[in-house]
């Protein structure tokens, strides 16, 4: 039964009971803080740098971060892009993401994917499981599988070297995207010897490139927050160094929107920044927002970050990350239509098809799509979608014209030019 | 109460805001690039856009034209962006329309069926009284055996329950439906309607005026002609509407443009008109689902081309529960100023597919406005401020 008028707790609209058709709407004069503020001018000779093809500081880019309009910063991201990459295309790669252990002895409070040892719901994929994943990928015309998994306590470089040299000559034309700095860092600790070492026997196995996964936000305030146990931002960056050096490329990523402020945002960029002057090893920067649900330390992470958020810190991070040749969108995180998005506010690449996507999807998100509407989404953005290998090298039979790096021999090439000239010469 | 349409409040705004505030040098020059001059040179003059701008509006750089319908949204509202604490009841999903882009409709004896009686309307109301709900936007299928009657107990059924709320219902289509079952004429009915409690009319039914558009698509329901002739008696009769247009289906864009025209031209006449929001076709579940519809960047487009062609028209709404979180935020810096509201139990475009969620909290969609760069402002249907996001 309708309840009378006086159990109505919000009687807010009374104006419209008074006279419900003709409101006025006091006019003002209004303006937008970004193009009218005080930071207004400050905003405009950055964003006048941007468009010189000019570095922006720390200070400039955090400028930028909080004070900065969307649009402006899509704009700049948007010429960044278009600066980098004329020719209009947006990159892909076929592959798939296989996560051989579950089990980790890390325990970020931010990841719903790893059990401890012993755990009843702990795994190590058998060989045969893998060669079936991989047997798939090819008939799909795979070019990469992105292997990444926990942190486990007895799986030592042999397992792995084991691993990819049997994967290597099952399926050369497949490229191992393996280990990330923390799962190299964590093989050079359980195993007391130099990471150059691993990585010298990985390589020597069949690895062909390495994730750039672990990084959260480089800086030590929040690490020790949100990931006391995993390596530190000067061992990442480290090992990402020692990993150049050793003639393999790279990416790198930023996980954010938890316990980090704007300026750890921007200091994370700077640090990526500088490792990219000294060793040209990166490939690409992947940026996603933390996905929250169901983490073991979810109390810490209240709340996901909208899109917004991501937008504008995706579309700064290809402002500032000026030598930096490729930035991916998170089409898992995102979903499809922000990801077509950032296509105008700074992204040149859509990442990787994945097949199967088992970290981020353990924390409440999952948005994986097929090729078709993945190259819709590029096309109706009004590009001409390309198939690539981990090196950002095109692999498309629609395409003619150079095609860049074709192995990882070609990629280190053209990567190590930095340091030829260089300290490490 | 008032008839006289001049004075709505959105004529005021939009004439005291298009005096001032040109472009700036940097725009003027990116406008340039992008083979714009001449229409920048018109939005910074305030001067109409022609049909034929509007077309070259679909062409341009998307970056460009959204930077133009930036400025003019900014020009109008600063970084004011409008939502309500609404909540959405669809009274029946029976209708004899048979739309070819329609996913809610059944026909009667059809399983899923359903027609709530004035009670369960009100009951509906009756479970947000927790929630401070200022309007409740009703609207439905086209049921041929409803009577009169009904359409007006529903009212007084809903203002019983929560008089305070404001009844934004019945679009032209259903409108048209009610005068044919009052056998009068709607001059006479929609003063019945106001005194049972109806304050607004919601701005769907549209569709594209086009009559190839119409005969293809919705043959059986009222022509361009007609949504526009009852529109204009809904607005002489005082009460405002919005208008929308159904975009991303068989239309073409020069359609698309004169739809936009024909909105443009009524409103110079009547003022009526507070919020254009342009609708994305949604293909799932309907009889045109081999249409892929619109994606992200054609939505943001739609925005800024609606911002920038219906210089008479107050606010321009990015419909988060059909674009998504991720383009309602954008579009807010791509000319539209308004996000719709907390919408309890969307059903029309989740019977199409749609993903979002089917309704959202009140500090949800601030969050979202917050982090889109623009300040949140609550609004009631007429654009009353409730709160605002920077007097705190």
């Amino acid at each position: 039964m309708p309840k009378p008028a006086a159990l109505d707790p919000h009687p807010i609209d009374t104006r419209s009971l008074d006279s419900p058709r003709t409101a006025e709407v006091p006019f003002e004069r209004r303006e937008s803080a970004a193009r009218a503020g005080p930071r207004a001018a400050e905003i405009e000779r950055v964003a006048a740098r941007v468009e010189d093809g000019l570095r922006i500081s720390p200070e400039e880019g955090l400028l930028l971060h909080d004070h900065a309009d969307l649009a402006t910063l899509g704009r700049l991201a948007d010429l960044v892009r278009v600066r980098k990459h004329p020719e209009g295309r947006v990159t892909y790669i076929v592959d798939r993401n296989l996560n051989p252990t579950n089990v980790c002895i890390t325990d970020c409070g931010f990841c719903a994917f790893y059990r401890r040892p012993k755990h009843a719901e702990s795994y190590v994929l058998p060989r045969e499981v893998i060669h079936q994943k991989l047997d798939e990928l090819r008939e799909l015309g795979g070019r990469q599988v992105l292997m990444q998994g926990g942190h486990h306590p007895y799986l030592k470089s042999d397992w792995w070297c084991d691993l990819l040299a049997d994967l290597r000559e099952r399926y050369p034309e497949i490229n191992l995207h393996a280990l990330s700095a923390p799962e190299l860092d964590h093989l050079s600790r359980i195993e007391k010897r130099p990471v150059e070492l691993v990585i010298a026997d990985l390589m020597a196995a069949g690895l062909g490139s390495v994730p750039g996964a672990g990084a959260e936000i480089l800086v030590e305030r929040v690490r020790r927050i949100i990931a006391p146990k995993k390596t530190s931002t000067d061992r990442w960056l480290e090992v990402h160094r020692r990993v150049h050096e050793a003639g393999l490329r790279s990416s790198a990523t930023m996980m954010f929107a938890h316990v980090e402020i704007s300026a750890e945002r921007v200091e994370h960029l700077e640090r990526l920044r500088a490792l990219q002057d000294e060793t040209g090893g990166f490939t690409a920067f992947a940026c996603w927002t933390m996905q929250p649900d169901g983490v073991p330390e979810q109390e810490l992470y209240p709340e996901r970050a909208t899109p917004g958020t991501y937008l504008r810190v995706q579309a700064l991070s290809r402002i500032y990350l000026d030598n930096f040749d490729n930035v991916q969108t998170s089409y898992v995180t995102q979903g499809l239509k922000m990801a077509q998005i950032t296509l105008r506010f700074g992204c040149n690449d859509f990442g990787g098809t994945m097949m199967e996507e088992n970290v981020v999807s353990a924390a409440g998100c999952m948005n994986l799509s097929p090729i078709e509407a993945l190259e819709h989404q590029i096309v109706r953005a009004g590009f001409a979608p390309r198939r690539r290998n981990s090196w950002y090298g095109i692999e498309d039979e629609r395409h003619d014209g150079p095609r860049g790096p074709a192995s990882r021999e070609q990629a280190a090439a053209l990567a190590t030019g930095a340091l030829r000239g260089g300290v490490r010469a | 109460m008032s008839t006289d349409t001049t004075a709505f409040a959105g004529a005021n705004v939009l004439e005291a805001a298009s005096s001032s505030a040109p472009i700036s040098p940097t725009l003027l020059r990116r406008a340039a690039r992008a083979g714009l001059a001449d229409i920048a040179a018109k939005i910074s003059a305030g001067t109409r856009l022609s049909t034929d701008d509007g077309l070259r509006l679909y062409e341009a750089d998307l970056h460009v034209v959204g930077a133009l319908a930036n400025h003019v949204r900014e020009r109008l509202h600063g970084d004011l962006a409008f939502f309500n604490v609404n909540q959405h009841v669809n009274y029946t999903n029976i209708c004899n329309k048979l739309c070819r882009f329609c996913a809610f409709q059944r026909l009667p004896n059809q399983p899923g069926a359903y027609v709530m009686s004035p009670e369960e309307a009100a009951a509906k109301i009756t479970e947000q009284l927790g929630i401070p709900v200022t309007e409740v936007h009703m609207v439905a299928g086209i049921h041929p055996k409803l009577e009169y009657q009904y359409y007006l107990d529903l009212l007084r059924a809903v203002k019983r329950a929560r008089p305070s709320i404001h009844v934004k219902a019945f679009t032209m289509v259903e409108l048209d439906q009610i005068a044919k079952k009052a056998k009068k004429p709607l001059e006479q009915v929609l003063p019945e309607l106001i005194e049972a409690g109806l304050g607004s009319v919601p701005g769907g039914g549209a569709e594209v005026f086009a009559d190839r558009v119409h005969k293809e698509s919705y043959h059986l329901k009222i022509s361009g002609d007609e949504w526009l002739a009852i529109a204009r008696k809904v607005h002489q009769a005082g009460l405002r509407s919005n208008c929308t247009m159904l975009h991303g289906h068989i239309e073409t864009k020069a359609e698309r443009i004169e739809h936009l025209d024909r909105l443009r031209r009524l409103q110079d006449e009547t003022h009526g008109f507070q919020t254009y929001i342009p609708l994305s076709f949604h293909p799932a579940h309907t009889e045109m689902s081999d249409v892929a519809g619109p994606t992200a960047v054609d939505e943001l487009r739609e925005i800024a081309v609606g911002r920038l062609m219906l210089d008479n028209i107050p606010h321009i709404k990015a419909y988060w529960i059909l674009m998504d979180v991720a383009v309602a935020q954008t579009a807010l810096s791509f000319g539209a100023d308004d996000v719709d509201g907390t919408v309890v139990e969307e059903k029309i475009y989740h019977e199409a597919g749609a993903t979002t969620p089917q309704e959202v909290k009140r500090e949800e969609l601030v969050r979202w406005i917050r982090d889109a760069g623009r300040v949140p402002v609550e609004r009631d249907t007429l654009y009353n401020v409730i709160w605002r996001g920077d007097a705190e």
